[in-house]
Formats: structure tokens, C-alpha cells, sequence
């Protein structure tokens, strides 16, 4: 059972980095690829995740389950598809209203990124939550976890700058960012089920 | 505050005998990476050397003639350069070929260039072509600077500098329904290949923007995998195009227009009467009608690039 969170947690890790990186690519062609264009995007990501650690932890809080766990990875899938359809029109809305690519990136950014991020923050305290037995491991328990999901990260970036972008069109790849996290959730609610029959 | 004393005491004097070994060898390295970054240097002084949020910016001078690189590596080729005594003269062959697509609309008012350099090809424009007016936009204040300081780039009346993303600019432009009689492309010649200038959607804001009769020349890429992959995202969107790749040279220069391509006889005919007002420039445009080619020499089954799909450095290392 914990290896299935840990390997949960990776997917997390790996579709937050895959997503900051595309995140770029999906703002160049409207604001370019100048440095306050990564400004805006790593303030959005950090903020939004920085959020999203506080409010996993929030949930953690009250019944924690896997059936809730798998309800956050579906929840971050269903926000991530969005940007697929609508990445378009809301940086043309953006770009027609504000003049200034640094700001205009930063809200563009902001509208694109927050909530699938701030769900995808919500994974890591969430899995501390369920993993942890003891207070004695507790610390054990989370280095563990950022260790695996930190290197979901890594691995996410190196995957998407490396290949992915070479093979795949940035559609293509938010689908099956989309696509791995709805698969989370899917193994988490078998997992559940799995746990519920013991 | 007792306890500091003894730690101090007890970690100086081993210190003695231990580290000049250690603070030799440094030194000696130091020196040699020094002397060896001297000696690399002696046949070319370095003028002007800057690091901006975009590039490696060096400025260095042989003799006469001045040149602008945008890294660190030595052996990498000039961006720009300048010959003090014969200073119009254009040193580049796809500056030159860049200067050809005046063959096509030989009297463009309104110019844009995206991508500064040394400023070599908005200072001769706007001499050669007394009422036109030229839009630059350049991504790095740092360039614009050296450009001025060291190229004898002068803006004023009717060349203006624009420091932007040369697509937030064009997209800009475009909504505020701009048009332009010539549009030159020169971004593309650093280590680092802006991908959003490359992609389809990019040349069809590029195509918006050019008036009735405008010209479009792009200084890109003739090596790599990239030469497929570029050739055809330009054949999409504005359909035949010049292709001018000099034998000499990593570049090759597309010239195309809004409207069909001018045939041989017409060419030849504006080579000659542009010919003497160009030769100040060192441009003979009558040898580089043989350049003026539309065969289609690469794979027209490569994917054309687009905003969804533009791995163009990646694409470059192959």
C-alpha cells in the first residue's frame, strides 16, 4: 500500500515540473520567451503550490482516505484539461487587455496554472497524512516522500525539455499529463477498494 | 563567549603546515587559465566584453576591422562586423543577401527588422532609402547599446529601436493593424534559437503585417535537420519562396512576398539599375541572381513547425 503513494507521489511531482515547463511554451507565442516570462511563471508555480500545501494539509485533517486521495489526483486531471481547449482564447483575452508582457504574462500565468497547481500542491502533505504510522517516523516518512516526488519532478523536466517536446505536440503532452493523473486517481481508488476487502 | 577562544586557537596552526601546498596549486592554476586566455586573445584585442540577461556579448577588433560575437567560445562566428576604414561595407554574405530582397519591392517606405546585431543592415536601409522608416525591435537593451557605442548604430527620425520579444511585438503589431513594405528576420544567428520565432502561427502574423506588394527576407538555417523542418513551415505559409545559400556559408537567406515571385527577366533588370547604388555596400546584386532559386532541395514530408510543435533546438543538434 505505501509503495502505491509513493509511486503516486511521483506522478505528482513529475506532472507539476512537465506542466511548469510546457507552461513557457504555452505563454511564448504571446509573450514572448523573455526572462519576466519565467518570472511569472515560477511565481505562479510556487505560489500556487505553496497554497496547495496548506489546504492538503487542511484536508488531511478531517477522515483522511485513500478514496479522498484519488479525488484530488481526478480533481487535478480535471483542471489540467481545460488548457488544452482554452489556453488560446484566455491569452488572447489577456494579451488584448493588458500592454505590458510582464504583467500581462504574470496574470495569463495566473489564469492558466493556479488551480490544477494548487491541486497538485495538495499531494504531497496528503500522502504524509496517509503514510504516516508514528511519530517516530514521521520525519523518515517525509523525507521519503519528498525525495520520490522531488525526483518525479526531476525526472518530469528532463522527460519534457529532452523528449517529450520532440515527439509530441504541447497538446498531445497536457493530454497525457492529464491522462497519468487521472490514472492516479484510478489506482488509488483500486487501492481503496483493495484496502476495503482486507 | 569563553568557548570561541580555544576553537580559534586549536584550528589556526595545523592551517600552517597544510594548506600552502593546497594555495600554491591554486594560485599556479589561476595563472595558467590566465595566461592561457591572454595568449588565446593576442591576435584579436577584446574591446568590450558584457554579459546581459541574453548573451555573451564580445566586441573584439583585428586591425581595421571590428566584430560582434554573442558567446563565450572563441571559434564562434561573428554576429556583425565592421571595417573602420571601408565602414559601409556590408563583411557578411547573408548580410548581403539580406540586402537582395530589396530586388523585390526595390523602394519599401515603411521597414522592419527583428534582431539588431551591430546595426549593419538598419543604418545602410535607412541611408540608401531616404524616406523610409524602420521599426527595430531587439530583445536585449545590452545589444542596442553596443550596437551604438562601438557600430556607429545611430537611431533617430526614422529608425526606431523597440527592446521586446520580437513575437510580442509582431502579434502587437498585427492587432494594431500595422503594415510593413519590407519585414527582415536576423534573430537567428546565436547559440540559442528563439523556437517562437520559427513556428507557422509566427510567419502568418508575419504575413499579416506585410502591405500590398511587401517582402519578407529571413536570415536562418541551412545545416541540420532544422533545413527540412524550416523550409517547410515557410513553403505553408507563403508558398514558393528565394532560397539563397551561398556555398561559403552556415546561412542561407529566404526572400518571399505577399504577392508572386518575380521572374528572371525582372530581376535582372532591377539588379542592374540597383546595382550602382548598392555597390557602396559592397552588394552586387547582378553575381546574386544565380542564387535566387525557388528548387526545392529538402524533405517535403518534414513536419512543419508550429506553436504546438517547435523543438527547433533540439531539432538543430541533429
Amino acid at each position: 500500500m505505501t509503495a502505491i503513494i509513493y509511486i503516486l507521489a511521483f506522478v505528482g511531482g513529475f506532472s507539476i515540473m512537465s506542466l511548469e515547463l510546457l507552461g513557457g511554451r504555452v505563454l511564448a507565442p504571446y509573450f514572448g520567451s523573455s526572462i519576466y516570462v519565467w518570472g511569472s511563471i515560477i511565481t505562479v508555480f510556487m505560489l500556487s503550490l505553496s497554497i496547495g500545501y496548506l489546504l492538503g494539509g487542511r484536508l488531511s485533517m478531517n477522515r483522511p482516505s485513500l478514496v479522498r486521495f484519488a479525488m484530488i489526483f481526478a480533481a487535478a486531471a480535471l483542471c489540467l484539461y481545460p488548457l488544452v481547449l482554452t489556453s488560446e482564447d484566455i491569452m488572447t483575452w489577456v494579451f488584448e487587455r493588458v500592454e505590458d508582457p510582464r504583467y500581462g504574462s504574470l496574470l495569463a500565468s495566473g489564469l492558466l496554472f493556479i488551480v490544477p497547481t494548487v491541486i497538485m500542491g495538495m499531494i504531497s502533505p496528503y500522502s504524509v497524512r496517509l503514510l504516516v504510522r508514528t511519530t517516530e517516523h514521521s520525519g523518515l516518512i517525509a523525507g521519503i516522500l519528498y525525495f520520490v516526488s522531488t525526483l518525479g519532478s526531476a525526472l518530469g523536466t528532463l522527460a519534457t525539455s529532452f523528449y517529450l517536446v520532440l515527439w509530441f505536440e504541447m497538446n498531445e503532452i497536457l493530454m497525457l499529463l492529464t491522462g497519468s493523473l487521472a490514472g492516479a486517481a484510478l489506482v488509488a481508488l483500486a487501492a481503496a477498494r483493495w484496502q476495503a476487502r482486507q | 563567549m569563553t568557548r570561541h577562544a580555544p576553537t580559534g586557537r586549536l584550528s589556526t596552526p595545523p592551517a600552517v603546515h597544510g594548506r600552502p601546498r593546497l594555495v600554491t596549486i591554486l594560485v599556479a592554476a589561476c595563472a595558467g587559465a590566465l595566461l592561457a586566455t591572454l595568449s588565446a586573445n593576442l591576435s584579436a584585442r577584446i574591446v568590450h566584453t558584457e554579459r546581459s540577461l541574453y548573451n555573451t556579448i564580445l566586441v573584439d577588433q583585428r586591425g581595421s576591422v571590428r566584430c560582434l560575437q554573442f558567446s563565450v567560445r572563441r571559434d564562434q562566428r561573428n554576429q556583425s562586423c565592421l571595417d573602420e576604414r571601408k565602414p559601409r561595407a556590408m563583411m557578411f554574405a547573408y548580410t548581403r543577401m539580406m540586402m537582395a530582397s530589396l530586388l523585390l519591392n526595390p523602394r519599401p517606405a515603411r521597414i522592419l527588422v527583428v534582431g539588431l546585431g551591430g546595426g549593419t543592415l538598419p543604418m545602410a536601409l535607412a541611408e540608401l532609402l531616404e524616406t523610409s522608416t524602420i521599426d527595430v525591435v531587439e530583445i536585449d537593451p545590452a545589444v542596442d547599446r553596443v550596437a551604438r557605442e562601438y557600430f556607429g548604430f545611430e537611431p533617430g527620425e526614422r529608425i526606431h529601436v523597440f527592446t521586446q520579444d520580437g513575437r510580442v511585438f509582431v502579434k502587437r503589431a498585427v492587432q494594431h493593424d500595422e503594415r510593413y513594405d519590407l519585414i527582415l528576420l536576423d534573430a537567428f544567428n546565436g547559440d540559442y534559437i528563439p523556437e517562437h520565432l520559427m513556428t507557422r502561427e509566427f510567419l502568418e502574423e508575419v504575413r499579416a503585417l506585410l502591405a500590398q506588394g511587401g517582402v519578407l527576407a529571413a536570415n536562418t538555417f541551412s545545416i541540420s535537420d532544422l533545413y527540412d523542418h524550416e523550409s517547410v513551415t515557410y513553403a505553408r505559409v507563403f508558398g514558393p519562396f528565394f532560397n539563397l545559400k551561398p556555398w561559403d556559408s552556415g546561412n542561407r537567406v529566404i526572400i518571399t512576398a505577399l504577392d508572386n515571385l518575380p521572374g528572371p527577366a525582372v530581376l535582372k533588370e532591377r539588379a542592374a539599375a540597383l546595382a550602382p547604388e548598392l555597390a557602396p555596400y559592397g552588394v552586387q546584386p547582378e553575381e546574386m541572381l544565380d542564387l535566387f532559386t525557388t528548387r526545392v532541395d529538402w524533405d517535403t514530408s518534414a513536419r512543419p513547425l508550429t506553436d504546438q510543435y517547435s523543438p527547433a533546438n533540439l531539432l538543430q543538434g541533429r
